[in-house]
């Protein structure tokens, strides 16, 4: 009997959490799905479907993937070579975790700051001016708003790579080494491969944030890159339109779930 | 070989020059008398006394600090008896499930969950302000927590819960005295992932925030979308003094952490200290 009781005491104590997985993960995809379906003056129709296949927003979903696409490659680009000389310093918790530091500090802070960075009087400005290149526009470019993502992104991208690398057992670089390969073979086909894992998880969490990044476009890059989350806050919260916006957003689920399902395929491979 | 350490010496300083000079940058033009982010002219603290006469922004970083300690920690209570839930089930599928839905809120992008939010919060009817942003903010530390605390659960071995109960200990007793001390390090770092995402989010408070409650991020958006004002900058460099003093004691704790542990492993080899 007292079993029992304990038995449905540690139940009762279960409930709080699957109650949380059914309001607060089930639900809203539920919601959002069922929005979609719903135009401005609530009718129930199709609609915002057919309007999401028009060029208006199938340009935007392109130009949305298209500088996530370039903002995951550059971050790539600097991370790597930046975890890897990181594992070969002395003091390495330290340093990682003066990257770690200013993910700390709020994006929108930091957003804010190359306000005036790239400003038209701001330093980035007086440096071209210096060398010649004369007063230039930057703020509200997409060249800055890809920068200022980078920027943000980039620390994101160094920590799973970082990780990735200290797992790797150095015998395994020594040994391809001794066997005659040059620096470059022993990254290409030793190093690289066996850290793709960190480098999948870091393009994954720069990827799908960076397609729906509303607040630097906002601030940066004024009205010159409209992305998929751009469109759902326009809609949610400017023009009331939750029916497009839901269809916006069932979008961008389905496009995540089909990059965790490719990505999460291959990693499992990789932990074989 | 000293050469190609010179150019990857390089490549670091440059990487950390880069990621550290917009807020230097803001630091610095916080004590500029001129009012704007270019053209030092001398220096004040006007922005300084500024930010500490707006009691409007002080309450606003009031409600930040509130918002973040409540959520994360009901949303640890929460995890910890989550994490139990998903390594107590039998059935691999139904675990494998389980665990898939506690990730979708992690990787989802903050619009959707904030949208899909709101939209959840209108139609129960949950009145935008205060509990909306804190069940909000609950709602995505949960699987934070859960995350850091599982893999502790995983790596307790089940002969010591035999062990615990052979000795007579309740159920009770086993979860507080043997479960609850041997997943601590993972509650401490769920806590403080939860405290840090609270922190630092901006897009979901801003869709489930009504007009009479802002947070920080909320508060900072709305006024650089006006221009520059420097006492946001003063208000930064402040939120970046404390951030380093709270790291600084983090590192200080995991390095005194890490010198126990490494006690820990030499006395159960019977070495003595």
């Amino acid at each position: 009997m007292k079993d029992k009781d304990n038995v449905n005491a540690r139940s009762l104590a279960y409930i709080p959490y699957y109650l949380w997985v059914v309001l607060f993960v089930i639900a809203p995809v539920v919601l959002v799905v069922y929005y979609s379906l719903f135009d401005v003056s609530g009718r129930f129709t199709l609609s915002n479907y057919a309007d999401f296949f028009t060029p208006v927003y199938l340009s935007m979903t392109l130009s949305s993937f298209w500088y996530a696409f370039l903002i995951t490659l550059f971050s790539l680009l600097i991370a790597y070579p930046a975890a890897y000389l990181l594992t070969r310093t002395k003091h390495k918790q330290l340093w990682l975790l003066l990257i770690i530091l200013p993910t700390w500090i709020n994006l929108l802070l930091k957003t804010y700051a190359f306000i005036g960075i790239f400003g038209t009087s701001g330093p980035i400005n007086a440096l071209l001016g210096s060398i010649g290149f004369g007063e230039q526009q930057l703020l509200f470019t997409s060249g800055s708003f890809v920068f200022v993502s980078i920027y943000i992104f980039v620390p994101f991208m160094i920590m799973p790579i970082y990780n990735a690398l200290e797992e790797l057992n150095v015998s395994l670089t020594d040994a391809a080494r001794d066997l005659g390969a040059s620096g470059w073979i022993t990254f290409r086909r030793v190093i690289f491969p066996l850290t793709l894992s960190g480098v999948k998880s870091g393009c994954i969490s720069v990827f799908i944030p960076a397609l729906s990044l509303f607040m630097i476009t906002r601030l940066i890059a004024g009205n010159k890159v409209i992305t998929l989350g751009t469109a759902i806050e326009q809609h949610f919260l400017v023009t009331q339109d939750w029916g497009m916006g839901s269809t916006v957003a069932v979008f961008l689920i389905v496009a995540m779930a089909v990059i965790m399902f490719l990505t999460g395929g291959s990693r499992k491979g990789v932990r074989k | 070989m000293r050469k190609k350490n010179g150019i990857s010496n390089l490549y670091l300083v440059l990487v950390f020059a880069v990621l550290y000079a917009p807020i230097l940058y803001l630091m610095f033009y916080s004590f500029n008398s001129g009012g704007t982010m270019h053209g030092f002219e001398s220096f004040t603290l006007d922005y300084y006394k500024e930010v500490f006469a707006d009691t409007r922004l002080i309450i606003i970083v009031i409600n930040t600090l509130v918002i973040a300690l409540l959520s994360s920690t009901i949303a640890t209570i929460i995890g910890v008896f989550g994490s139990l839930a998903i390594e107590n089930m039998r059935r691999a599928r139904l675990k494998n499930t389980l665990l898939s839905l506690n990730n979708v809120l992690i990787v989802s992008p903050d619009v959707i969950i904030g949208a899909s939010f709101l939209i959840l919060f209108t139609m129960v009817g949950i009145k935008l302000g205060f509990a909306s942003v804190l069940i909000s903010h609950v709602a995505f530390s949960i699987p934070i927590t859960v995350l850091m605390i599982l893999p502790r659960l995983q790596e307790m071995s089940p002969t010591l819960l035999d062990a615990a109960r052979d000795l007579g200990a309740s159920k009770r007793d086993v979860f507080t005295k043997v479960v609850l001390p041997f997943i601590r390090p993972g509650i401490f770092s769920g806590f403080f992932m939860a405290l840090t995402y609270s922190l630092d989010d901006f897009a979901v408070t801003f869709f489930v925030t009504g007009s009479g409650y802002s947070t920080l991020a909320v508060e900072i958006y709305s006024r650089a979308r006006q221009g520059v004002s420097l006492s946001i900058n003063a208000l930064s460099t402040l939120i970046f003094l404390f951030t380093v003093f709270l790291v600084v004691a983090y590192y200080i704790s995991m390095r005194r952490g890490e010198k126990r542990k490494l006690a820990d492993a030499a006395a159960r080899m019977g070495v003595p200290e």
